[in-house]
């Protein structure tokens, strides 16, 4: 069994355009401040949380590829630049094969409404320009052109819980030595049609973009010493489970961790939203952290806020061990644990649970 | 657990497919289509799903949805709000379990392609939004259902098992990705049996997005042709349950054939055009081809991707001629393109049970109105319908984006 070292991490988010300023809001614990966008048709505007203007514009965005892309492509372009800056100090890992996982929820929205409307107007004005940049994979497509050494490129779509799949992925590509280092990004941009779209299911609900990055490798000096322990299965939600239940298995199969132990959870402040994941995790009595009540609700970037910020929380000394809970809006249920990089024998091994089980 | 994995094994099992469901333009199921495809039928009608009024071009491969879908374990609610990809999805999935003969089942994984999920539902949305923004009727129906996750939902309620959903997007690569991807699941021992396929509808955003970049044929979709002028849009699903060969001998299942390679890589040349000289294109049929030990005289046929419009062909074409190598003046090559359609995220699914068929029944299926091969094809366009011994049979699939994914089929005898 190989052992997954998590390399480096990479955030862009409401609170800016590095992992610092997730950890300083994460660590300040207030909401962060609210904007609001106009939602055509409507007098009242929508709450949103939109990314920062960066200080320094970071580099890379002067990349000629980059020149029409929308935000999103922005966003994980910047967060796997961070995330793989691990590998610089390894020369034989930044020129290896890297692997490309893109997760995405609702994907490239701004640019979908912006040619869907000129398509409404008139198809035979509807920009050639814009449409290519609808697309899922052109993030994906861009981020392997900036990397240079993408070998392999999914995108994958689905709730909030397919960024641990995505990594699960990677694991597996690592496993099967097809690739030497494996980038996963989570990534979303928003605009109003989210807004309004998430108004439905939770009227507390406040749309937010950016993106979160890991960077995974199978070799020890590569570590930035925090090691993957476990991702649980996925617990798919269907006729014949529903999302409490699959969010009570998750749970079950990540098991207790020590008290010391942190909990990156994805609890905003939905009643009916949070229901399924707050059963699941009643008697947590360890640290939590819950990054969506800071910087909103950021969908598939939100899932990899979570894993960021465990993974810091680890990496930086303050928690021996951090888990993170996914469960998704209507797809599945998965959780995961990193802990401290422990350079010796392997602690975990298949089908060995990683935590105490709840009797 | 997803990790810590079991490790691999040194003899990963070998995979067979039991059973297949398509949905296309030809109709819905193996035997029309079988039928369609061996005689090159095209299938291209002016588009009725949505106003193409103001287009350049008004030419599409549409399916003839039934007015009710067979029955299956949805209910009345959620039949209400299956909409027309996720329809077409369930047909497939419903006729690929069926022929499997396979029964509801717990922590059975589904791997889909798709490049758009329910896009129509969201076209909805954003119409509905725009033009009567104080209703919102519907909206959250809609706001839930263009999401490919809870089409994927629907495929496991109607059929009655639960399992893991993994939905990849390569652009027009998906529904081959998916299946390679269902291919590498069993073959790493994370499970033994996968449903696995892809689905794309048609779809106003869509249309309206391949005929601003003017890469719709204004005449008809002739992939390869020297006259070639773009492609034309299609929409359908197809599933395939894969399982390992002591799996399907265990229940003495039917088998439609083997999958026995698969590869994929990253064409990070521009977003939407491909190499020139298909470079990436030859490098994965060429790693492929090397981890099932084949080589291109094993090959009795290829289902190319050929979508009809000049840069894809040619890159493609490139490609196909340099590995083929001699073998290329006597390799049967053709695009079901040419009958029914570019099916985006469907297409390499759709066409991985094309190559289903031809493995089994044992003909070629042709492009009737190809008449002069592009210069770049040192390899012989299927241009009429044939039977031909048919044992080993490679498929590919490119995407927006610069994915792509090759798999290789062979013949259960």
């Amino acid at each position: 069994m190989s052992r997954i070292f998590v390399v480096g991490w990479g955030a862009v988010s409401p609170a800016g355009w590095n992992v610092t300023a997730l950890r300083q809001a994460l660590d300040k614990g207030e909401p962060l401040p609210v904007q609001t966008i106009k939602r055509p048709g409507w007098e009242d505007p929508l709450q949103v949380r939109l990314v920062p203007a960066p200080s320094v514009r970071p580099v890379i965005l002067a990349h000629p590829r980059l020149r029409r892309t929308s935000p999103i492509t922005h966003y994980a372009a910047a967060a796997a630049f961070e995330a793989v800056a691990g590998l610089q100090t390894h020369s034989d890992a930044i020129l290896g094969r890297l692997g490309l996982i893109v997760c995405l929820q609702t994907g490239c929205v701004q640019y979908s409404c912006r040619f869907f409307d000129e398509t409404l107007k008139n198809p035979a004005t509807a920009s050639p320009l814009v449409f290519p940049e609808t697309v899922y994979a052109a993030p994906a497509s861009h981020v392997s052109a900036l990397l240079e050494n993408v070998i392999l490129t999914y995108s994958l779509v689905g709730d909030g819980s397919a960024f641990l799949q995505g990594v699960s992925v990677g694991v597996q590509w690592l496993q099967d030595n097809r690739v030497d280092a494996c980038l996963v990004i989570g990534a979303e941009e928003t605009n109003w049609i989210i807004a309004d779209a998430l108004r439905h299911f939770d009227r507390h609900a406040i749309a937010t973009a950016g993106a979160g990055a890991l960077c995974l490798c199978r070799e020890t000096k590569h570590s930035s010493g925090v090691e993957l322990a476990a991702i649980t299965d996925s617990h798919a939600y269907s006729a014949r489970q529903a999302r409490k239940q699959a969010a009570a298995a998750m749970r079950h199969q990540l098991g207790n961790s020590s008290p010391e132990e942190l909990l990156c959870d994805g609890l905003g402040n939905g009643l009916r939203t949070d229901e399924a994941e707050r059963a699941a995790w009643w008697d947590w009595r360890g640290p939590r952290l819950s990054p969506k009540r800071i910087l909103g609700e950021g969908l598939m970037a939100l899932a990899a806020w979570q894993c960021v910020a465990a993974c810091d929380a680890v990496a930086t000394g303050r928690v021996p061990g951090a888990s993170v809970s996914l469960v998704g809006s209507n797809q599945q249920a998965i959780g995961a644990r990193f802990v401290r990089a422990c350079f010796g024998r392997p602690r975990f091994s298949a089908g060995q649970s990683v935590g105490n089980s709840p009797s | 657990m997803l990790f810590p994995l079991l490790p691999s094994s040194a003899n990963p099992p070998r995979v067979v497919i039991t059973g297949a469901g398509i949905v296309t333009a030809l109709g819905i199921g193996w035997k029309i289509n079988a039928g369609g495809f061996r005689s090159g039928k095209v299938a291209f009608r002016t588009v009725s799903q949505f106003d193409v009024s103001r287009q350049r071009v008004k030419t599409a491969a549409e399916v003839d949805l039934p007015a009710v879908l067979p029955p299956t374990r949805l209910g009345p609610r959620s039949l209400a709000r299956i909409d027309r990809a996720g329809a077409m999805l369930v047909l497939a999935a419903l006729e690929a379990w069926q022929q499997a003969g396979w029964e509801s089942a717990e922590n059975l994984p589904l791997v889909l392609g798709t490049t758009a999920g329910g896009m129509q539902l969201g076209e909805d949305y954003f119409r509905q939004a725009m033009q009567q923004p104080q209703q919102h009727h519907q909206q959250a129906t809609r706001a839930i259902h263009y999401q490919p996750q809870v089409q994927a939902r629907m495929v496991l309620d109607a059929l009655g098992f639960s399992g893991p959903t993994t939905i990849i997007s390569n652009a027009c690569a998906s529904g081959g990705n998916a299946i390679g991807h269902a291919w590498d699941l069993i073959r790493s021992s994370q499970a033994e049996r996968v449903v696995a396929g892809g689905y794309d509808a048609l779809g106003q955003m869509v249309f309206s997005g391949f005929d601003s970049l003017q890469t719709l044929s204004p005449t008809f979709c002739r992939p390869f042709d020297a006259r070639r002028d773009g492609l034309t849009l299609g929409e359908g699903a197809a599933v395939v349950t894969l399982e390992t060969l002591d799996s399907a001998r265990r229940r003495d299942a039917f088998i439609l054939g083997e999958l026995i390679g698969y590869g994929t890589s990253i064409d990070r040349h521009h977003l939407t055009q491909p190499h020139p000289q298909g470079s990436t294109t030859l490098r994965v049929m060429r790693e492929t081809c090397a981890t099932t030990h084949i080589m291109p005289q094993d090959i009795d046929y290829i289902n190319a991707h050929g979508t009809g419009t000049v840069l894809n062909d040619r890159s493609e074409a490139f490609a196909i001629s340099e590995w083929a190598g001699h073998r290329a003046a006597t390799l049967p090559v053709s695009s079901t393109k040419a009958s029914i359609g570019h099916l985006l995220g469907a297409a390499g699914a759709v066409e991985a049970v094309v190559c289903l068929m031809t493995l089994r029944e044992q003909w070629l299926p042709p492009q009737i109105r190809f008449e002069t091969p592009d210069l770049a094809c040192k390899f012989s366009i299927v241009h009429h319908p044939q039977e031909a011994r048919v044992n080993i049979v490679l498929s590919n699939s490119f995407g927006f984006g610069g994915s792509n994914a090759t798999l290789i089929l062979r013949r259960w005898a």
